[in-house]
């Protein structure tokens, strides 16, 4: 055949194909700010282990008998109790004939009530005002104030979200605008939550990256943030800097000076202030104390308290309730210009209104049982034997990881995660690049083929060029972490010996 | 120079900068302007000298920036917003329910008013109107919140048993653990069967089913994934008028073109092609329409589409290549005699394999409305047919940054789409309750359209499905003059004064949209019936004292 005939037979296939199979949406066309999201927490590895999971369940076999999801803060799918008093109130909500039942604690069904008498027609089933349940809001204000010792905080402030997910998404939408070198720039931590980087690319903002010292145990050094800074100034106007406390995928609890420096930095370079506080009860390195930016804030005097705008944001899924599937949370917005105010309140109605059973669960975290209270006792001791036992877990992996040779973890100091630095020998890296695939994801695939754990890589959160990390959680039970982190423990080793040759 | 300085805005500091600037610009500054320079450095100093002393007496730090000379400047003022954001709009919950809110917050401080509670038919929110909840949905709902009481005698058999099938679907056997971000599989797989039952057959791929957080949050989703473009080649998406204000305000959010087609008020609100056909080629002309969505029965104009009429809109978006978004969370609303819900998946696998296999369509429901009226718990999902393969794994990845829709609203689902059968015990209640609450509601969709027609200047379609009634009103033209003059829409004037004087709370036809020179409102159906009857007298009253106002 002529190369004509080629060549019009094949403009032909590509006609009869555009006929028979052009859709309206595709990639092509596809909105290009979703293209470019990335979120690794539920990416590839994910999806793989998801198929895994299936080949099993049909009877396939493999070197192992389960998949262990070790890559998100999924606390009771890892086998952690909800709070009993939590689930009472819910029930109590939810069916509220349970009102009439002796099996009920009064204090849960006095909250019940409340909570009912908070909600339309007494109903979970009712739309609430867009912000929340005004009587939520203000449990959540007292809640607010006395974790803050005193420093005040205004009802009308608080607004409930889906998640606090939900609530970070708001706050960056109303925050990004202009274009070109005027365009928005959002400051993150590097490793950070990739729920940033996903909502900033969906935005089309520009992602300025701070990096978090690894060698000083993840701390945030404000030096690197004037140079983040003044290096992104070139391209695009920072406006906004997020702080993950304690980190999300690091661990580090930050210190109060660490704090007023990143707050007098905002200040100066007048940046807006979000900080992600949903690990706020997740604190087990005995020398560190979660301080709260707003009360720092307060601290530094009127000067910064009555400028500097702040956001923070909590969530129902962390803490020791980790009731991640309620999606309960709200954010507390301090300074805010009014105006803005009134249309991020118009903006939240379009969406009607955040899940009643979350916000539900969120008044009862933010009032939990008091000590004069019957179920008091056994709240507080359900609550220190979660935290506990997420502390001993917290050094258990650090000491574990650190006892494999090519791998260094930072002590946990906070949150649910490890986020260990490993070593790739340079052959692995090559193999990796050969297959396209950044090591470390090279790495995790072979981890989860091997031994059926579950990890994200390091790149899903961004690192230092040339070092590579994973995270996992620290959430699966003494016994099993034990065993999973031994299962690390093994195939690293393994790995290293069939990477460097030495076999 | 006084007359600068009062002319001169202190409220804003940009404006002083302008000031600097201009002065720099035109020269040495004159003694007049030194002189002002002065002034606003001594308010300057004034106001920040006083500033720790006001705020240790706890006034807001907003009066403080409100007289303008802060410290630094706010970050994110209505000048620096993202500018989509200011152009949304939303007025199910717009001015007149904050009015609403405020009013409700001063009867209960005791000021006194024309009547003693504000009625709140603004919107579809069934049990803040006394709807109660289907006692079998909550039982289950309270069995997995509460899993010991699976060990309670007093929970049926076919609660627990539901109960316990959905516990073993979530991670730890909990309702608090993330699902999968699409939704629990084994939920997924009951949405599937519970489509294939209504329509007739034809199946459905558990696969292209995705919970959400109520129906909204897809309706979003979709959205977001069509536009892209920019200037003539920009999405446009073409929307009902009258319509349901979340498509126009996410339209405006995400810069998309809004296409208009209207809804043909004399013919009970149905849709006419030959309108979708007008619309379109206008729209050509400016941007690229690549998404046609329809809502049946319609929000907020209750006309229920005919099999033939949705046959047409499937031609047409088969002709013209356009993303099909049906939103048919109202598909058991349905009261008029000889209409029928027809889903538009159905209508399309039944027009041939040269449509079904073809046409882009996502549909989407909720357990907000229908006779369950769960809108608290924010479940909902949407079934996509013919998404490019490509395009379905950038709607997972996307979906999944916001992790996974609330569990309880998904347990709910499950229930809603999997309820008792005749077989087991809770069969009875459930179906009496069902039945009663529809039969009730197709009451009441007829009152209200009796009752609204009696009065001179008021004319109503017939409700033929769900829950609101779109009268239009005659406004007289100097009540139209005086709106103007208080730079509302005539409407708006309208439901702010029925607010005002009777405490009922309504939505004015602008915030849905309507064609030039009339007006409506839209209300609810959901009040209980002796309190929809006086609603309903009430608005007669006021209207008739209203045109007698102004006539």
């Amino acid at each position: 055949m002529t190369n004509r005939n080629m060549s019009a037979l094949n403009e032909s296939i590509k006609i009869a194909r555009w006929i028979l199979r052009e859709k309206t949406l595709t990639l092509d066309t596809l909105n290009p700010q979703v293209k470019a999201v990335e979120y690794a927490v539920r990416g590839p590895i994910v999806i793989k282990a998801g198929e895994i999971e299936r080949y099993l369940e049909e009877g396939g076999t493999k070197p192992f008998s389960e998949v262990i999801k070790a890559n998100i803060g999924d606390a009771h799918a890892m086998g952690q109790k909800p709070i009993t008093f939590l689930r009472q109130v819910v029930a109590l909500c939810t069916f509220p004939e349970l009102m009439d039942s002796p099996s009920f604690p009064e204090d849960a069904k006095r909250r019940a009530r409340r909570i009912l008498q908070g909600c339309g027609g007494h109903s979970l089933g009712s739309y609430s005002a867009s912000p929340g349940v005004e009587c939520i809001r203000k449990d959540i204000a007292a809640y607010i104030e006395q974790r803050d010792e005193g420093v005040p905080s205004d009802w009308e402030n608080v607004y409930l979200t889906t998640g606090a997910s939900d609530g970070i998404m708001t706050i960056l939408r109303l925050l990004v605008s202009g274009k070109d070198s005027s365009r928005t720039g959002v400051m993150i931590p590097i490793p950070q939550y990739p729920l940033y980087s996903a909502a900033i690319s969906e935005m089309d903002a520009v992602q300025v990256n701070y990096y978090l010292d690894e060698d000083n145990c993840w701390a945030l050094d404000i030096n690197e943030l004037h140079r983040s800074y003044q290096a992104a100034k070139q391209h695009c106007q920072p406006r906004v800097i997020c702080i993950i406390n304690p980190g999300n995928p690091t661990g580090q609890v930050q210190s109060k000076k660490c704090i007023e420096e990143v707050l007098h930095f905002a200040y100066e370079e007048n940046l807006f202030v979000m900080s992600d506080e949903v690990y706020q009860d997740n604190v087990y390195a005995p020398d560190c104390q979660f301080h709260s930016f707003k009360k720092v804030l307060y601290e530094m005097g009127p000067e910064y308290f009555n400028s500097v705008e702040l956001v923070s944001f909590h969530s129902t899924s962390k803490g020791y309730t980790g009731e991640c599937g309620f999606r309960g949370g709200y954010m507390e917005v301090i300074n805010m210009d009014p105006e803005v105010k009134a249309q991020m309140v118009k903006l939240l109605s379009v969406r009607l209104c955040p899940p009643l059973a979350g916000q539900a669960a969120m008044d009862v975290i933010v009032n939990p049982p008091q000590p004069e209270e019957h179920t008091f006792k056994q709240f507080h001791q359900e609550k220190s034997s979660v935290l506990g036992a997420l502390a001993e877990k917290a050094k258990l992996t650090e000491k574990i990881l650190n006892a494999v040779p090519g791998i260094k973890c930072n002590p946990v100091q906070g949150a649910m995660y490890a986020f260990p630095r490993i070593f790739i020998p340079p052959k692995a890296v090559e193999e990796a690049k050969a297959l396209g695939m950044q090591p470390d994801m090279l790495y995790c695939l072979r981890l989860l083929e091997e031994t059926g754990i579950c990890v994200v890589p390091g790149s899903g959160f961004g690192q230092k060029d040339g070092t590579y990390h994973f995270r996992m959680t620290i959430l699966p039970s003494i016994e099993k972490l034990k065993v999973l982190l031994g299962k690390v423990r093994d195939f690293h080793i393994g790995f290293l010996k069939e990477y460097s040759g030495l076999e | 120079c006084h007359a600068a300085i009062i002319k001169m805005d202190l409220k804003k500091k940009k404006k002083k900068k302008l000031y600097w600037a201009h002065i720099w610009m035109h020269g040495t500054p004159s003694i007049c302007q030194l002189r002002l320079i002065l002034y606003i450095l001594h308010v300057c100093s004034v106001i920040s000298r006083f500033t720790p002393e006001i705020l240790r007496k706890g006034i807001h730090g907003d009066t403080m920036t409100e007289n303008g000379c802060e410290y630094r400047e706010r970050v994110l003022t209505m000048d620096t917003m993202n500018p989509n954001v200011k152009r949304v709009e939303y007025a199910v919950r717009g001015p007149i329910v904050q009015r609403a809110v405020q009013i409700e917050r001063e009867l209960k401080m005791g000021i006194k008013k024309p009547f003693t509670e504000v009625i709140r038919a603004n919107i579809g929110d069934c049990h803040a109107m006394g709807q109660k909840p289907i006692t079998f949905f909550r039982q289950v709902l309270a069995l997995c919140s509460y899993p010991d009481l699976l060990e309670d005698g007093k929970f049926p058999e076919d609660a627990k048993s539901r109960a316990r099938r959905i516990l073993q679907a979530c991670g730890g056997g909990s309702l608090g653990a993330y699902s999968t971000s699409q939704g629990i599989e084994m939920i997924r797989q009951d949405i599937a069967r519970y489509i294939e039952r209504r329509d007739g057959g034809i199946t459905c791929d558990p696969d292209n089913i995705y919970l959400s957080t109520g129906a909204s949050d897809a309706i979003v989703t979709m959205l977001k994934l069509l536009v892209s473009g920019e200037g003539m080649s920009r999405t446009g998406v073409m929307i009902s008028i009258p319509q349901y204000p979340l498509y126009s305000a996410t339209l405006a959010e995400l810069g998309a073109v809004q296409i208009s087609y209207y809804l043909d008020e004399d013919n009970c609100w149905s849709l006419d092609i030959s309108e979708l056909r007008r619309a379109l080629q206008e729209a050509k002309k400016h941007c690229s329409p690549r998404a046609l969505c329809i809502i049946n029965p319609g929000n907020p104009t209750g006309q229920v589409q005919s099999r033939q009429c949705i046959e047409g809109v499937i031609r047409f978006a088969a002709a013209e290549k356009l993303f099909l978004m049906a939103d048919e969370v109202y598909q058991d609303n349905v009261y008029a005699d000889g209409c029928k819900f027809h889903s538009f998946k159905k209508v399309l696998f039944e027009m041939g394999l040269e449509y079904s296999e073809k046409v882009e369509l996502a549909s989407f429901h909720s357990t907000s409305k229908c006779y369950m009226g769960e809108c608290g718990f924010r479940g909902g999902y949407m079934e996509v047919v013919n998404l490019d393969p490509e395009v379905k794994v950038q709607l997972t990845k996307l979906v999944s940054v916001r992790l996974c829709p609330p569990v309880p609203g998904q347990a709910l689902l499950d229930v809603v789409v999997n309820p008792p059968q005749p077989d087991e015990p809770s069969y009875d209640t459930f179906i009496k309750e069902r039945t009663d609450t529809l039969a009730t509601l197709a009451e009441k969709a007829n009152m209200t359209q009796e009752i609204l027609n009696q009065v001179p200047g008021i004319k109503c379609n017939p409700v033929q499905g769900a829950m609101y009634t779109f009268p239009r009103i005659h406004l007289p033209p100097k009540a139209i003059l005086e709106a103007k003059e208080k730079e509302q829409t005539p409407d708006m004037f309208y439901c702010m004064k029925l607010l005002e004087e009777t405490g009922i709370c309504l939505v004015p036809g602008s915030g849905f949209g309507q064609r030039d020179g009339t007006y409506h409102f839209r209300m609810t159906i959901l009040p209980p019936k002796e309190k929809l009857k006086i609603v309903l007298a009430k608005i007669k009253e006021f209207h008739q004292h209203f045109m007698a106002q102004y006539s």
